[in-house]
């Protein structure tokens, strides 16, 4: 009974997986525990956001293949009605129109969107397998251009970061030629001094201060020189759990969210550091496996973005943590407290197991 | 030849993903390597060196608060001032047990449930190093006890805190507005505007009315001083401190004293008064009746009192003077007639014989005069004298929709004037598009009869009202109305005055302004139908009476007497003196006061008196609360 049980609710999810994001999950809750200062009812909080997420996860993981593919239109489509909806109609809160009041439940279209685009440009050029042609990455890019432009001007600049890299992520493997990707690089780094005019003043002082934090230690610069002094005093072993003084004494900002890794690192040093970025680099490993041996083109570019989108919250995250890159507010994923980005995350982590598990029930 | 092709491609694609797959994988493979040896670096090679920074990263950045800017009206009289009052607060991470400790407290001085909540709140959210307090305004006597008892209570001490306060309550407040604790959204959007680092999660901010308009003036820019502080996180010595700029204070062209008469002249009733400076558009009074106490919302409102406030049938924290909307009623007729004049449809001299109801084309819809009768022979001066109904209907009727609506919009009915508080409404000022946008419908001839008394589908807001009367008072000059005259550097006590010029002229012609101010001024003496009101009055007393229906009365007789209360009309009435040279104009609404001269007019003659003459009303309003403010 307790086995038909488990291979029912099992039979989708991809065993490696599994394990990774449970491992991931508690460590995040232990780390949690002690960067909110003890707090249960921290814990108890991101235990509700877990279980909402692992039901998505394993909602997508039972969604056969050639299903996916075919939302994968209307669900892109749907994104950007809501987004420009959020545009005409969207809920004003503090400076910045993202969300969208439905009565019920407010939703953040630009989180769906995070996995829509990709999801959309793999259909795409699904359907033109065989003979992609320079055409249709034209088309691919404008796909991306549009909700990256929505979500920018709302403004959310960390979102729409996300979702570019997440479309551009798909366009690079479905082949982008080598030579139009470094030519955009060049263009891209000559326009700089005009996207540095059109941003605001607070996205600019964020990068100055990346460049030379002690510029302005009390404000933008505060959260990195705090986060870096933690990690170092950290050391080869860590302070130990709970032991973290730079966090307990408050001077690290935003510990249990997008600073979470500092007080890790501050706790358990650079060997604890060590095994989290072997067990992220073991999940986006079995990632990119699955969508090597996936069975049709929309799977493979779904997986393959879907992992490298995971990837880049890791290493935006850790980057932003130690100093090497700005502070955009990107959380560290299954280990930051929250549950928007964890629900995305864990959907998309479901979708691997969907595109692993489903493999051999679809007909080629 | 075509499937061999695509097989090819199938082929190529295939190997092309796996290449470009690999290719990723090796650059994140690098990322985590660049990743692990730049923490490498932190936690191994520059270890000691963060070490050393943690062991002296004993240095607190403690922000101390500016002054708040003070809100004083045009005699130097305080409506907003800060005053210190003995806290008391606990430093979390000097204590164990921190409810064995509120426990020792609570034995010492008072400490409420909603006390207990604002300290927890403000637990999770500041920094353990920080003082929080648990108790505010600490009386002598307690302040007293505790200090007796200090020595053997570790980690709370008695601070002396800056504090707002309103001293004179409920006067003006719909105009001061209050400030409060900073929600969690406002700290948001302090991020998003690129203004949190002025403000720590415990701040105060503007929410309501000047308070919250002027925000940025008042608030100054925090100071920072850096506390050395022991292993356990307790205070050695001040470091260094970066001192706090204070806040600007706001000088009002309100008189508070005319306020406090203006807002007493409405007794009971609910309504709205605001008077205008016609030569400057500064706003002399603004009265929203009733009004509350924004004291109470600055350390956050009890549930009893928000409740009594919210749920009151009399809405005391509606702002009906900038949000209220109401059709403008007779008040309408001043501005009819100069549209009448100024664009040739009327001489002064045209005269109407007024059977008591105008006919639409003949024979069609009637129109009847509030006078059972009619005003016999009328002109233009006798039609505003009496309030003609008929006059006004025929011109309304000669003149057309489009004319109509575009002469009055020059005096800024149906828009916001821009006033310097959040929260205006707009109103309505009818016009053929506007009925095709709200009802796609056209506009019928039928529509303008009622537009030209001010019934129909006209809505104006009180502060409308009165900024029109101040337009017509000033011959034409259009100002942005506002409530504050000047800011005053709190550093240099430099003036910076708002809003010194007109931004419009309205071109009008003497001789029918000249015309339009005399009947006014006839309104108030005897045969006018605000004669009682304007009784021996010692200057020339301009006004206007109006009636704003709250309910339709269909063909029965308007019974003052035996409507409920809450369905009477609503009284207005528009005024300025003297009229020759007018130094006051004010627009005022008694909601459910009946008609405009019984209730409304009385109230105008009151606050002009005392404007003008300094007389103080017969049953006298409380003198208003002189304090000194702490920072002037």
């Amino acid at each position: 009974m307790v086995n038909r049980f488990i291979a029912f609710f099992g039979k989708h999810l991809d065993r490696q997986l599994m394990i990774l994001v449970i491992i991931l999950l508690v460590m995040g809750l232990l780390i949690l525990f002690s960067a909110s200062g003890g707090s249960y009812e921290r814990i108890a909080a991101q235990l509700v956001n877990i279980s909402i997420a692992l039901v998505l996860m394993w909602i997508a993981a039972n969604i056969p293949l050639h299903h996916l593919a075919s939302v994968a239109l209307p669900l892109y489509a749907f994104g950007l009605v809501l987004l420009i909806a959020v545009k005409l109609v969207g809920l004003e809160v503090n400076g910045a129109q993202r969300w969208l009041d439905l009565g019920f439940a407010r939703v953040q279209p630009s989180e769906l969107m995070k996995i829509a685009v990709p999801m959309m440009l793999a259909w795409y050029f699904d359907r033109y397998e065989a003979v992609l042609s320079f055409s249709n990455f034209v088309v691919a890019t404008i796909l991306v251009v549009v909700p990256v432009m929505l979500i920018a001007s709302q403004p959310d600049l960390g979102t729409s970061l996300l979702v570019a890299v997440a479309g551009f992520y798909v366009l690079f493997l479905a082949g982008l030629s080598m030579r139009l990707l470094i030519g955009t690089g060049l263009v891209g780094l000559a326009s700089l001094p005009f996207l540095w005019s059109a941003m605001h003043d607070y996205q600019r002082q964020r990068v100055m201060t990346l460049l030379d934090p002690m510029q302005d230690p009390l404000g933008a610069g505060y959260h990195t020189i705090q986060s870096t002094i933690a990690m170092g005093s950290g050391g080869l072993l860590g302070k130990g759990w709970l032991n973290g003084t730079q966090s307990h004494l408050e001077f690290l900002p935003e510990r249990s969210t997008d600073f979470i890794f500092a007080v890790y690192g501050e706790e358990f040093g650079l060997l604890g550091n060590l095994v989290l970025i072997i067990l992220f680099m073991l999940l986006i490993g079995r990632g990119l496996v699955i969508a090597a041996n996936a069975p049709t083109l929309f799977a493979r570019l779904l997986a393959g973005g879907v992992t490298l989108t995971f990837f880049t919250y890791v290493f935006v995250n850790m980057g932003m943590v130690g100093g090497l890159l700005p502070v955009v507010g990107v959380p560290l994923p299954l280990i930051s407290y929250g549950g928007t980005s964890l629900v995305t995350l864990m959907f998309g982590i479901g979708l691997l197991m969907s595109i692993r598990t489903h493999r051999r029930l679809v007909q080629t | 030849m075509r499937r061999t092709v695509e097989l090819r491609d199938h082929q190529r694609e295939l190997h092309v993903f796996q290449f470009r797959l690999t290719v990723a994988a090796v650059i994140a493979a690098v990322v985590f390597l660049i990743l692990f040896s730049r923490l490498f670096y932190l936690q191994v090679l520059q270890h000691d060196y963060y070490q050393l920074l943690a062991e002296k990263n004993r240095v607190n950045i403690v922000p101390v608060v500016p002054h708040r800017g003070v809100i004083l009206d045009r005699n130097g009289v305080t409506l907003a001032s800060n005053f210190a009052a003995y806290t008391l607060e606990i430093t979390p991470n000097q204590v164990s047990d921190i409810d064995a400790l509120i426990e020792e407290l609570s034995g010492l001085v008072q400490i409420t449930p909603k006390d207990l909540r604002r300290f927890r709140k403000m637990l999770d959210e500041e920094p353990d190093f920080s003082s929080i307090p648990i108790r505010t305004r600490l009386n002598d006597e307690e302040v007293a006890h505790f200090a007796v008892h200090q020595y053997r209570i570790k980690g709370a001490q008695i601070n002396a805190r800056l504090i707002r306060h309103y001293p004179n309550a409920e006067v003006a407040s719909h105009v001061v507005g209050y400030i409060g604790r900073l929600s969690e959204s406002e700290f948001e959007g302090l991020k998003n505007e690129g203004r949190a680092y002025n403000y720590t999660k415990s701040d105060y901010i503007g929410k309501v009315g000047l308070e919250q308009y002027y925000e940025q003036d008042l608030r100054g820019v925090t100071g920072y001083e850096h506390v050395e502080t022991d292993a356990n996180g307790h205070s050695i010595r001040t470091l260094r401190s970066i001192l706090p700029v204070s806040g600007n204070n706001l000088l009002l062209a309100m008189d508070v004293r005319l306020q406090q008469i203006a807002e007493e002249a409405f007794g009971d009733y609910r309504g709205s008064l605001v008077a205008i400076e016609p030569e400057t558009g500064g706003v002399l009074a603004f009265v929203s009746r009733p009004g509350f106490d924004p004291n109470l919302f600055v350390e956050g409102i009890d549930p009893t009192h928000w409740t009594a406030l919210n749920e009151s049938p009399d809405h005391p924290l509606n702002n009906r003077a900038l949000q209220g909307v109401y059709p403008p009623g007779s008040t309408y007729k001043p501005f009819m007639a100069l549209a009448g004049l100024e664009l040739g449809i009327r001489t002064p001299e045209y005269s109407i014989s007024d059977p008591g109801y105008f006919t639409l084309g003949g024979r069609g819809h009637v129109f009847r005069d509030w006078k059972a009768g009619g005003h016999g022979i009328v002109d233009m001066h006798k039609a505003i004298v009496e309030s003609c109904d008929t006059y006004f209907y025929e011109l309304a009727q000669d003149m057309g929709i489009d004319m109509i609506h575009d002469f009055i919009a020059q005096f800024g009915l149906g828009r916001r004037t821009g006033i310097d508080i959040a929260g205006e409404v707009s109103g309505l000022l009818p016009s053929r598009d506007w009925k095709k946008r709200r009802f796609g419908q056209r506009w019928y001839v039928g529509d303008t009869i009622s537009i030209g008394i001010g019934q129909g589908y006209n809505l104006v807001t009180p502060l409308q009202l009165a900024s029109a009367t101040a337009i017509l008072a000033s011959g034409g000059q259009v100002f942005r109305p506002h409530l504050v005259q000047h800011i005053q550097n709190a550093q240099t006590n430099e003036l910076e005055t708002i809003e010194p010029d007109p931004i419009a002229q309205v071109p009008l012609q003497p001789r029918f302004l000249d015309l339009v101010r005399e009947a006014m001024v006839d309104v108030t003496r005897p045969g006018g139908t605000a004669a009682w009101a304007g009784a021996g009055a010692k200057y020339a007393f301009a006004g206007k009476t109006g009636t704003a229906q709250v309910i339709g009365l269909k063909g029965q007789e308007y019974d003052e007497d035996a409507i409920d209360e809450r369905h009477r009309d609503h009284a207005l009435f528009i005024a300025f003196a003297p009229a020759e040279a007018p130094k006051i104009a004010l627009a005022l609404l008694v909601e459910n006061g009946g008609h405009g001269s019984t209730t409304a007019a009385p109230i105008a003659r009151k606050v002009i008196d005392y404007y003008l003459l300094g007389i103080e009303p017969k049953t006298p309003a409380p003198r208003v609360v002189r304090t000194e403010s702490e920072s002037g």
